[in-house]
């Protein structure tokens, strides 16, 4: 049962989202590559405020509610193999040092008419296809 | 204060305040809906509308495609609706065409192999107190920011 309201939820949800990464300046590369170089430790602050209030609702909400307000169960983050994970953590970082850009950002930034990054989305697009059909290990 | 002025040259409150409301958001995502909202899965689950590849055809990206997307324009929205009250103020990254393509492609194809990115692991990951994020956010940012400096210092 998807009513109206649950797809408001979603959608307000990734309003948030946006205008967060926006207000942070996470839309714009040079700032990501600037932490990356060490001249600015801005992105540990939103990394950690996004993370610590996340983490609160992730390890509540489950223990008070019996199930979502508006659905029927409280999904997990799905588990992967260890060596997977930390091989696509490698090869993503070695992309996000490059070009400064996350798969959130390269989203949102457009929204704010950050349009270049319009590149990196359809590359990202590109690296997602290659990996589904050919490297998925199914 | 100096120490601070050295770590966060253009401040502190808009780094902590934007990271809030990304938690809150994702926070709210989990709490209305039970969905765990990272944001790297969407790439994958689009390719089901196109695709035939039994990869993309799997329910966790056929089933997850609508609201995925619809998350996504909440991204853009929020995005604009900032960009209004910032009064139309437009920043366009100077970052070469090429760096983007590059460094998007390869990044796509991490997120996707590894199953997550910044906030799939990195927010939802750790929230969920799930070791393999842990340590892959530590990889992630270790390999990002050695790349990063080498491209500086050589690029």
């Amino acid at each position: 049962m998807k009513t109206t309201l649950y797809w408001l939820a979603i959608l307000g949800s990734g309003t948030l989202f946006g205008f967060g990464l926006s207000i942070s300046t996470m839309i714009q590369p040079e700032i990501v590559l600037s932490f990356l170089r060490f001249e600015d430790f801005g992105l540990l602050l939103v990394l950690g405020g996004a993370t610590g209030l996340t983490m609160l609702f992730y390890q509540m909400a489950p223990r008070i509610l019996k199930k979502p307000l508006i659905a029927a169960q409280f999904g997990q983050k799905p588990v992967d193999t260890m060596k997977r994970t930390l091989l696509g953590a490698l090869i993503f970082g070695i992309g996000w040092g490059i070009c400064g850009v996350c798969p959130g950002p390269a989203i949102a930034g457009l929204g704010a008419g950050n349009w270049p990054l319009l590149i990196a989305l359809f590359s990202m697009l590109a690296g997602a296809y290659v990996q589904g059909r050919w490297f998925s290990g199914n | 204060m100096e120490l601070l002025d050295t770590l966060f040259p253009l401040g502190l409150g808009h780094y902590f305040t934007g990271g809030l409301l990304i938690g809150l958001g994702v926070s709210l995502l989990f709490v209305l809906t039970g969905l765990v909202g990272g944001m790297s899965s969407v790439y994958s689950a689009v390719w089901s509308y196109f695709s035939k590849v039994s990869f993309f055809q799997q329910e966790k990206h056929f089933q997850t495609r609508q609201w995925r997307l619809v998350y996504a324009a909440g991204l853009i929205l929020g995005a604009f609706i900032w960009l209004v009250f910032s009064g139309f103020e437009v920043t366009v990254t100077s970052i070469s065409w090429g760096e983007l393509a590059l460094g998007g492609f390869i990044a796509g194809f991490g997120a996707r192999l590894g199953n997550g990115c910044t906030s799939g692991h990195g927010i939802c990951g750790i929230a969920s107190l799930s070791l393999p994020s842990v340590l892959a956010v530590l990889v992630f940012l270790s390999a990002a920011m050695i790349t990063a400096q080498l491209i500086a210092a050589f690029g």
